[in-house]
């Protein structure tokens, strides 16, 4: 679900700190630097990078502009293979059962069979694709808000670890006390109240 | 700043008060949204809402689901204790209407419709879309914001403890009663 979607979910980050130099030139480097990669990786089972809003699927941030007005619009993209574990455990038992017959014994140890089962999923990653999942993002420097298009934890996670590591800037989810504390303009008083609240148990 | 993930727990319960509150604000008090909100032409609940009542260390949920469907069942766990966990609103102001649902535990908005926009038909199309849509979609994230901003500064004031709290109580059993 993305922007452009007809439904969509949201959820809402503070950009805490100051990138270090000119706005624009500052993000283009730090999404060039992370970019999801073009040509699959075959032995790895996910990548995760940045990719342009308007071409996903092949990312390119030289003919497809990011900033949209005073927004910037890209999106995060997880690919990740899924190898069904039925799937594996056929390959293993009868890569088991060939290794058996080719050697004559009747039983493996624990470590031939680990050294099996790694070779099966390593030989299966190498032959399937990945799936994509692109998540939008826009992100509006000046007032320091960040709307992520998914309430998928793992992907928020991945979020908050990269946007971190391309941009160095913290990305604060705006849940209820965050929400509080940083959006509402709580004085110091209320904000001491706020830290000694309690449920409210007036409905029992 | 409490620890991130600690405060995410710990405050659970202040999201699902908010929501308690704007059902209650719904339901008594639509005058009190314009104030809140100047654009606003109404703002009702849509066909979803789930309630949750931890009394005595137990979990009950209660999950009201369908248009126009009777919310008393949760009205009347209201009056047992419970508060509501997530909610699906339609909001209205000038000829548009959204419709999402938020969750308490995350204020997290998830099955956003926004009103019509222009199609893209073209790549040149992409850039005023996609203004128009962050325009509609900040008029939601406005709302909601405004509404809880309005809402903890209650929720934190004596008027919390000495009237709303029993506003709420008084509204959810006078509503089951009748």
């Amino acid at each position: 679900m993305g922007l452009l979607s007809s439904r969509m979910s949201i959820t809402r980050y503070k950009v805490v700190g100051q990138l270090d130099g000119p706005v624009h030139e500052t993000v283009y480097q730090g999404l060039k630097a992370h970019m999801v990669p073009k040509i699959e990786d075959d032995g790895s089972d996910a990548a995760v990078g940045w990719t342009s809003f308007e071409s996903p699927y092949s990312p390119d941030f030289e003919s497809y502009s990011f900033v949209f007005g005073t927004y910037m619009v890209f999106a995060l993209r997880i690919d990740k293979k899924s190898i069904p574990p039925k799937l594996i455990q056929k390959h293993y038992v009868l890569d088991v059962a060939k290794h058996l017959a080719n050697t004559g014994r009747h039983f493996l140890s624990g470590n031939e069979k680990n050294a099996i089962k790694e070779n099966v999923f390593n030989t299966l990653v190498r032959r399937i694709p990945s799936t994509p999942n692109v998540y939008d993002l826009v992100w509006e420097h000046d007032t320091a808000s960040l709307w992520f298009f998914s309430n998928l934890k793992a992907a928020n996670e991945v979020l908050e670890t990269l946007f971190l590591k391309s941009f160095k800037l913290q990305l604060i989810r705006l849940f209820p006390y965050t929400t509080a504390d940083l959006v509402a303009g709580l004085s110091d008083q209320e904000r001491d109240v706020l830290g000694k609240l309690e449920k409210n148990r007036s409905g029992e | 700043m409490l620890d991130i993930a600690v405060a995410y727990n710990r405050y659970k319960f202040l999201g699902n008060e908010f929501l308690t509150w704007l059902w209650f604000l719904i339901a008594t008090d639509q005058d009190r949204l314009h104030k809140y909100d100047s654009g606003i032409v109404s703002l009702t609940v849509g066909n979803r809402l789930v309630l949750e009542n931890t009394r005595n260390n137990a979990k009950e949920t209660i999950t009201i689901k369908g248009d126009n469907a009777g919310l008393e069942e949760g009205l009347l766990a209201i009056t047992k204790g419970a508060a509501v966990t997530e909610i699906h609103l339609s909001y209205k102001a000038g000829a548009h209407t959204w419709e999402f649902s938020l969750k308490g535990e995350s204020l997290n908005i998830s099955n956003l419709k926004l009103p019509e926009t222009g199609p893209v038909e073209t790549p040149d199309d992409i850039e005023g879309v996609v203004l128009e849509k962050v325009y509609l979609i900040e008029k939601v994230i406005g709302l909601v914001n405004n509404l809880f901003t309005h809402f903890i500064h209650l929720r934190v004031s004596h008027a919390w403890d000495n009237q709303t709290a029993s506003q709420i109580r008084k509204w959810a059993t006078s509503t089951t009663s009748n």
